[in-house]
Formats: structure tokens, sequence, C-alpha cells
């Protein structure tokens, strides 16, 4: 144990002095060269270490995993679209991508209005109130999947019926005396997936809350006081008056979220694994890479994902080079 | 609430002009009892399932599994307690390996994954900001799109590349690993807040003969402190809270992080399910504290527009 207390104390000290040492030869690369060349070279020098990182550890593996995508499961022969035909026209497959455009529907839209919903309500609290309540419902943003998982074995437990229940909704159940569930595995109506979304919703509502209310508190007060002479009650107020002028801050908010439950795969992996139609394309993927070994799989679902992500792309780009115009 | 308003014209003087207005239902201080009840039964049902798991943590095996946490938490004095359920998971391997080596492991993992990547994207973002070169927007726009590309996409050559160099299930795997993907984010982080730096600053230091190395230490970094610490509290619990990524290039060996002993004591259901909740908030404590101490550069991070894939 001192060993290894020993060992990252010299990897974070030698990685960080490692850094700032390749850093400083690297300016002072630069500065040797003469005239035009150094304010040529330098911008290269500061900027090319992470230039590095990222074309290393994004922009490569993206295309090797494009590549991969067309080969065999250990990567050796090139088989076509099999990988892409294959995945497909698999039932199990399909009922994956299903329960992702399911999570994809419900979460980041319920995210959002959740936290809409608290921010304007908050709003109203005196400072103090605000304050407290912004931080119960931000706390969880903080906790792992894996973590809120495991909370939330306290609300979803299940033990075989006569046995005591140790989870608040069998406790209800029990209470009323009905027979306890196995709530991960209710798949009627993709049920369970519901209850995982839950979990999820659970940690994302305070991050949704937190921006909105700081747009919310943006908002002039002219344009609502303008509003208000104007006769237009609160829900008018509300949805005329400040929803558009929040609008941005809704979208960035949806689209963090969306971003996010498009790779979901913790929440999915510690609770059910997969089982009981709950899976998801990045447990799926995972469960290729690893339990089936099959690389070729593995990569088509990675592009597949990728390919659902391209229009988020492009909308962020877009969006970016509108606000650097605006600058 | 009615306004009087003196007219202009039109109205026939001396007979005010009446202003129906509506009355004002927002701002603070405002809320109705009903809004108050209402945020306070939220707030509760939100801190309920941790709550459950902290008593569950602190009760002994026969009755974890005898009653629910409610039983224990409203007859505290009729219920026995332990501290036996954290000792246990700390130091024995029913979780795979010791809790407090998994936490330990977790810091390893966590703080260089932080620290490092900060500093490479600190200088890039100078670079983007304050130097001028060929290729620089087209490069910082392909940094903004690979914002929002899942990591998924560097997995399977990641682990080839990785089991070739025989580096999987070290921790410089996945150190390197979260220097790569943190990236795009701390450079967009970083240049966005330098940019907003006022320029006169930057441009009189040039102008006393500062070179680009020494206006950066000495002036932009301690200037961007806000953000650098934003984005430090953001990836640490980014990299505190991973499990992808720690499962995949550390897997559960002597190097497993606390997410992955955590994971792989939840498949338990004889002997070592009474340690969930225990090690449960043993993984989630330093999150926890961060998140409480430092709430408000945490926020400040989140507003900085990014978005992260």
């Amino acid at each position: 144990m001192a060993i290894k207390v020993v060992n990252a104390v010299i990897a974070i000290l030698g990685g960080i002095g490692g850094a700032i040492i390749i850093f400083w030869i690297l300016n002072k690369l630069a500065e040797s060269l003469k005239g035009r060349w150094e304010d040529r070279v330098k911008p290269w020098m500061f900027a090319g270490p992470a230039i590095l990182a990222i074309a290393v550890y994004l922009i490569y593996p993206a295309i090797v995993t494009i590549q991969y995508s067309f080969a065999n499961e250990d990567s050796t022969q090139y088989v076509g679209f099999k990988n892409y035909t294959d995945l497909l026209t698999d039932n199990t497959f399909l009922q994956v991508l299903l329960n992702n455009v399911l999570w994809i529907i419900i979460v980041p839209a319920l995210t959002v209005v959740l936290g809409l919903g608290v921010a304007v309500l908050a709003d109203r609290l005196r400072a103090r109130g605000e304050k407290t309540t912004k931080t119960f419902i931000f706390l969880p943003m903080a906790i792992s999947m894996v973590g809120a998982a495991t909370i939330w074995r306290t609300v979803y437990d299940y033990q075989p019926e006569g046995a005591p229940q140790t989870g608040i909704l069998n406790a209800i159940l029990g209470f009323f005396g009905k027979a306890p569930v196995f709530w991960y595995g209710q798949s009627t109506l993709h049920f369970n997936s519901l209850l995982l979304m839950i979990i999820l919703i659970w940690t994302q509502v305070g991050y949704s809350m937190v921006l909105l209310s700081a747009a919310i508190k943006g908002v002039p007060e002219d344009t609502v006081e303008a509003g208000r002479i104007d006769g237009a009650g609160e829900r008018r107020i509300f949805f005329s008056i400040i929803v558009p002028q929040i609008w941005p801050t809704v979208i960035t908010v949806f689209i963090t979220v969306l971003i996010g439950v498009m790779k979901v795969f913790d929440v999915v992996y510690v609770t059910t694994n997969g089982a009981y139609n709950t899976d998801v394309i990045a447990r799926r993927f995972y469960d290729e890479l690893y339990t089936q070994g099959n690389n070729g799989y593995a990569s088509a679902i990675v592009v597949i994902l990728l390919l659902a992500v391209i229009p988020i792309l492009i909308y962020q780009v877009r969006h970016f080079r509108a606000e650097e115009a605006a600058r | 609430m009615t306004t009087t308003l003196q007219p202009g014209t039109g109205a026939p003087a001396g007979e005010p002009q009446i202003v129906r207005q509506s009355k004002p239902g927002s701002g603070t201080g405002s809320a109705s009892w009903p809004v108050r009840i209402g945020l306070l039964v939220l707030c509760i049902a939100w801190m309920i399932p941790a709550l459950g798991m902290l008593v569950n943590s602190f009760r002994p095996r026969d009755e974890q599994f005898a009653s629910g946490w409610w039983t224990a938490f409203f007859n505290p004095f009729g219920s026995s307690w332990t501290i036996s359920n954290y000792t246990t998971v700390l130091t024995s391997d029913a979780a795979g390996i010791p809790m407090a080596q998994a936490f330990l492991n977790s810091l390893i993992v966590a703080l260089p994954a932080t620290v490092i990547p900060i500093l490479i994207a600190a200088f890039a973002a100078y670079a983007f900001t304050f130097m001028q070169w060929k290729g620089r927007d087209v490069v910082f726009v392909i940094i903004v799109g690979l914002l929002v590309v899942p990591n998924q996409v560097a997995f399977v050559p990641l682990v080839k590349l990785y089991s070739g160099l025989g580096l999987n299930g070290t921790f410089l795997a996945v150190w390197l690993a979260h220097i790569g993907f943190g990236m795009p984010l701390a450079i967009y982080i970083l240049r966005t807040y330098m940019s907003g730096l006022p320029t006169a600053v930057i441009e009189s230091a040039k102008i006393d003969g500062a070179s680009h190395f020494t206006t950066f230490w000495r002036l932009i970094m301690p200037m961007s402190m806000p953000a650098l610490a934003s984005f430090a509290i953001f990836q640490f619990l980014w990299v505190w809270n991973d499990l992808l990524v720690a499962l995949i290039f550390l897997g559960r060996g002597d190097n497993t992080v606390a997410t992955v002993a955590l994971q792989g004591l939840q498949g338990q259901t004889g002997a070592g399910r009474e340690l969930i909740p225990a090690a449960g908030y043993i993984t989630i404590i330093v999150p926890i504290i961060v998140f409480l101490a430092l709430q408000r550069y945490f926020v400040r991070g989140m507003t900085s527009g990014a978005v992260k894939g």
C-alpha cells in the first residue's frame, strides 16, 4: 500500500513536471529558430501536444474503427457490409436500437421539463430556500451512475413473496396486500427501461435546473414588466416572454443530455446488464467487444452510433460558427 | 393591481385612463404555500434513495435483510447499528480487492488524469487565442466537432494498440486515455475563457518584450484560474465517476478503481451483499465532498456552454 502511495505521488509529480519540461524544451527549440520561422513554429509547439493527444486518442481510432467495421471479428479480413447486415437483421439488436430511441425520446425531454419546473418554482423562494432546494436537487449530479444505480436499489429492490421487502416500491405494494414485483423484469411496454431512465433523470435534472435557472435570472425584468402592463397572465408571460428568451439554453441542455443518453452504458450495465429487454447500444457494444470478442460487430455498432451523432455534430459546429461571428 | 397613467393625448383631461395590469406572480419571496410544500416534498423525494442507502450501510447484515431501511430510520433506538460493513469492505476482498485499495487506485487514476490535461490544454488554448497561425480556425472547428463524438469510437483500436504495447491494466493506459478524451472539452472551456480576457494586458506585455512563454506563465495562467478550477473539478469528477474507461483499460485486477469494484459487488447474492451500501458510500463520498465544497466553480464550469461527448 505504501509503495502504491509513493508511486502515485511520483506519477502525479512526474507527469506534471514532465509536461512542463516538454513545453519548456519545445519553447526553447522554437526560440532557437530565427525571425519568422520562430513565429511560424511556435504555435505548433504550444498546441502540438494537445493536437497529438486528440489525434492519437480520437481521430486515428475513429478512422480505424470505421475500417474495422467492414472486417471480420478479429480484424484480419474484410467482409464488406456483412457486420451491418447481420446486426440490422438481428432481432435482438433492433430491440436494442428501439430501446435507445425510447431513451432518446424520453430522457432529454423529461430532464428539461423537470429542470425548468424546479428552476421556475425555486426562483420564487427566498434566497436561502432557493439555494438549499437547488443543492438537494443538484447533488446527485456529482454521483457516478454506478453509485446512483446502487442507491436506487433501496427503491427497486425485490425479495421473493413472503420474505421481508427491502425496496420502497415493494414495501408499498405489500402494505396494500399486493404481491411483490420484480421491477427490473417488467418488460411490458418497456416499463423496466423507464425505471432505469428515472435513475438517469434523477442525476441529470440538477444540471438542467442550474443552467435554466441562470438563464431565467438573465431574462431582463423590463420585458416581463412590459408583459404585465399589457395584462398578460403568469402563464402567458412564461410561455410568450420567458421561454423564447431562454430557448438557446433549453437547446444546450437538451443536446448535452441527449449526447449522454445516446451512449448511456453504466446504469444499464450495473442494474440489469441488458437482460429483460433493457439493452442499449453502448452496453451491446461492450458485450460484443469483451464477452463475444467480435471487433467487427463492436466497430459497426460504434459507427452506427457515430452516424446518429453526426446531425448533432453539424449543429454544434454551426452554432459555434454563429457564436464566433457574433463576437 | 391597477395603475393610473396620465394620458398624453386622446383621453379627455381630468379623467385618468385606467390600465389593467397583471399581478406579479414571480420574483424572490413570492412563492405561495403550495409551491413551497411542493418543492419541499420534491427535495425529500430526491434525497430518500440516498438516505435509505446511508441508513442501510450502518445496519448489520441480518437486520438489512429482515426489514427495510425505514424500519431502522423511524426506530433508531430499537435497532442495532454497526460500522463493520465499512471496516469489512475496506479491508476484505469481498469486492474483488479491498475498497481501501480501490479508493486509492481511484485517486491515483483521477489526480494525474485531471492535472496533466489541464496543462496541455492551457498551452493549446493560449495558441488558439493569442497566436496567429495557419490552420488555427480549421483545427479549432474540428475540436468543437469532437466535443460530441462518443469515446466509444476509440475503444476497439486502443485495446488492440494497448495489448501490443502491454499497456492494458496499467495506470498509464487510463491516464493517457483520459488525457485524450478530456482534451477537446478542456481546450474549448479554456479558450472560451481566455478569449474574454482583456487583450490590452497581453499587448502591453508584448510591447515590454515578454515572450509567449513568459506571458503564458506570468499573465494568462493566473488570470485563467477560475476557468482552470472549473475544468479541474469537472474532469476530476468525470474521471472518478467513470466506469467504462476503467473497465476496459484497467479491468478487475489489483489496479481496479472504486466504481468497478462497486459494480462487481452488485452481483453478490449471498455473503457480501450487506456490504453494497457501505461500498457505495465509499465510492461516492469524494464527489459529494468536492461538489459541496466547490459548488460555485462546478456550476460555472457547466454554464460555460460546453457539451461533452
